[in-house]
């Protein structure tokens, strides 16, 4: 039921008291206050982390060919290792179970002409398993695909910001570029949330690019991600395996650092992971430690009042107040202000994240937010605490003879 | 109106106990006006917080307007309370953060009154003790002997059967005192029955019966010529 006569009283009471209310309410504020801002800092730690490992696919596995830095099986240091096709069907085949999607990689430099406009670019000549690699989103046309491949066709995919430069205003899709002096059909335009060197690239079927430039069959990179089931130590160890077979295969030192180098997405997750996990740890921690320390705060704020309010407690017994009219007014007192100054402690939480958010940006921290259902499940934990707080000293005031509190001392 | 039998009561001091009122019988009829009396210890505050149910005797019978008044829950000695008694104290008692008004409203309160009607009865009862301009002031603007007259218009905006007064001039200068005393003794006069706790012997003849404890135990209860408090004003 509602009582107006209650709430009035509440209110005056709390009107008239103003010191003490403030004090109680800053407490509250200030307990959520820093809940919020600890907890908004450690998720933009959070962010910047799965921001920066979120552009490619982050069970990727980088291969790499390098110059053999020592002799072995009486062949010279300094020898250069080259892949072939024949390499990449070797991992493609020996290691399907574990292997999700692979690519080969060739690098070449180009300039592209479209018309009257003109610019250099890089190309990455690949397996149409490359765009799931990379996280290509095609915004118009297709990818290379498998019929590229095998018919060695001149067609390109181009970036975003390649059709922005050359083709202007207009469509890339279905026109011919340029490429030092080949005409490519564009089938595709694609972005990519790397950045803008990203999309400033030209992938070309890697069939093609191996016909047209040296006609051979020799391959810069592969790339690939392993199966998403393995767990990180399962990950790791296929690409330990992976070097060890590939060094074998060279003919390289199994100490040889240089020649064959693996890239393994697993190790940094790994890493990031417990990173992430121990951040996790202590922001519990942090959240724990200032809930408990507005909880003890509230406590002794609300046992505090019931004593300063032992002789009004008196005399409203004296009056005719029931018990429960006692502890009825003396909680909902407090519910009411740690209600009000949780909110003010959450309003303002937020407004020095929002506002110092883009500040933080230089020391890793992005986005720093909470969700406004937390800092709510904190201040309903700190209602909680101020309602149990103050209804044992509550209900301990409304048990007391009228008389031992009227006592003059 | 009260009858009282066989009354003990004591309290424990560390593992001993002190026996404060050792069998009082008392019985005070509608409309008497009687003075407790007795030096400090005597029990005589005591035997009043326990007529007004502000605390309990450990033996015997008291029976107020025909209720025995025996091991009631808190709920239904705070309806008697706010029914039966009006209270009066020394340090008047006050809520220091309500005005005057809402001070003598708050017995009307907790009888569920609504808050107009409240309002208007409040402001009635202080117009009778005479402070009705200063309804809107807070106690610590008012004079000691303001406070005393807003404590008894709070005492009596609840109508109740029985006045007690535990040292209501103790606190206040003679002069005060007296005005206070032609106040209550007017209230007497009106009808209302009237028990009050002092131990100023020119007061406690300004009641119509001086009942003398001393260690606990009625020594003397004797109908007195009521000195009229209007005659020093």
């Amino acid at each position: 039921m509602f009582d107006i006569d209650l709430w009035r009283e509440i209110f005056q009471s709390i009107n008239k008291n103003r010191t003490r209310s403030l004090l109680s309410g800053f407490t509250v504020s200030f307990a959520i206050l820093l809940f919020a801002i600890l907890f908004g800092l450690a998720n933009g730690l959070q962010n910047t982390f799965s921001e920066a490992f979120n552009d490619d696919a982050n069970n990727s596995i980088f291969i790499f060919a390098g110059m053999t830095t020592k002799a072995n099986k009486g062949l010279q240091a300094g020898r250069r290792i080259q892949f072939k096709n024949e390499d990449f069907d070797y991992v493609k085949e020996d290691f399907s179970d574990k292997v999700q999607y692979i690519t080969a990689r060739i690098y070449k430099n180009v300039t592209a002409t479209f018309r009257n406009e003109k610019n250099t670019y890089s190309i990455r000549a690949v397996h149409p398993d490359h765009q799931y690699l990379e996280k290509t989103l095609m915004k118009e046309g297709r990818y290379i695909n498998q019929r590229d491949l095998e018919e060695e066709t001149k067609v390109v995919v181009i970036g975003r910001l390649v059709e922005e430069d050359l083709f202007l205003k207009t469509t890339a899709l279905g026109k011919y570029i340029n490429l030092n002096g080949i005409q490519y059909k564009v089938v595709g335009i694609f972005t990519d949330d790397g950045g803008d060197n990203e999309e400033r690239l030209i992938y070309m079927p890697i069939t093609t690019a191996q016909r047209i430039y040296g006609n051979n069959d020799y391959i810069d990179q592969i790339n690939l991600t392993y199966n998403p089931d393995m767990n990180y130590d399962e990950a790791i160890g296929f690409g330990q395996t992976l070097t060890k077979k590939l060094k074998d295969r060279f003919d390289v030192a199994s100490s040889d650092q240089r020649a064959i180098r693996i890239q393994n997405m697993a190790e940094a997750n790994k890493g990031v992971g417990q990173m992430t996990g121990a951040l996790g740890i202590i922001i519990l921690i942090i959240g724990f430690g200032t809930l408990i320390a507005g909880v003890v705060g509230i406590s002794n704020i609300m046992i505090f009042i019931v004593k300063e309010r032992t002789k009004e407690i008196g005399i409203r017994k004296a009056l005719g107040a029931t018990p429960r009219s006692i502890v009825s007014i003396i909680l909902i007192e407090s519910i009411l202000i740690t209600a009000i100054a949780g909110y003010v402690g959450l309003l303002i939480g937020m407004g020095v994240l929002e506002w110092a958010g883009p500040m933080l940006e230089t020391y890793f921290i992005k986005d720093p937010s909470v969700k406004p259902s937390l800092i709510v499940g904190a201040t309903l934990t700190l209602i909680l605490a101020g309602a149990i707080a103050g209804y044992l000293p509550a209900k301990k005031a409304s048990r007391i003879k009228p008389i031992v509190a009227l006592r003059d001392d | 109106m009260l009858t009282i039998n066989k009354l003990h009561k004591s309290y424990p001091i560390g593992d001993r106990s002190l026996h404060v009122l050792k069998g009082i019988d008392l019985s005070v009829k509608e409309g008497e006006m009687v003075a407790i009396m007795g030096s400090s210890g005597s029990g005589k505050s005591t035997l009043l917080n326990i007529i007004g149910m502000l605390d309990e005797a450990d033996e015997g019978e008291y029976i107020l307007d025909g209720v025995p008044i025996k091991n009631l829950t808190e709920k239904k000695a705070a309806i008697y309370r706010n029914k039966f008694l009006g209270f009066i104290f020394q340090s008047f008692n006050l809520i220091n953060y309500k005005n005057a008004l809402e001070n003598v409203a708050l017995p009307l309160y907790y009888q569920g009154m609504k808050r107009k009607e409240r309002q208007e009865k409040a402001m009635f009862h202080l117009g009778k003790v005479g402070l009705k301009d200063w309804a809107h002031h807070l106690p610590n603007e008012l004079s000691g002997g303001q406070k005393q007259r807003v404590a008894i218009a709070r005492a009596l905006a609840a109508n109740p059967k029985l006045l007690l007064a535990d040292e209501p001039t103790g606190a206040l200068d003679t002069k005060t005192s007296y005005e206070i005393m032609e106040f209550i003794q007017q209230l007497n006069d009106e009808g209302k029955t009237i028990l009050m706790v002092t131990h100023e012997e020119d007061i406690a003849n300004m009641c119509k019966r001086i009942v003398r404890l001393r260690d606990g135990v009625i020594m003397e209860d004797t109908f007195v010529e009521q000195v009229r408090a209007a005659q020093y004003v």
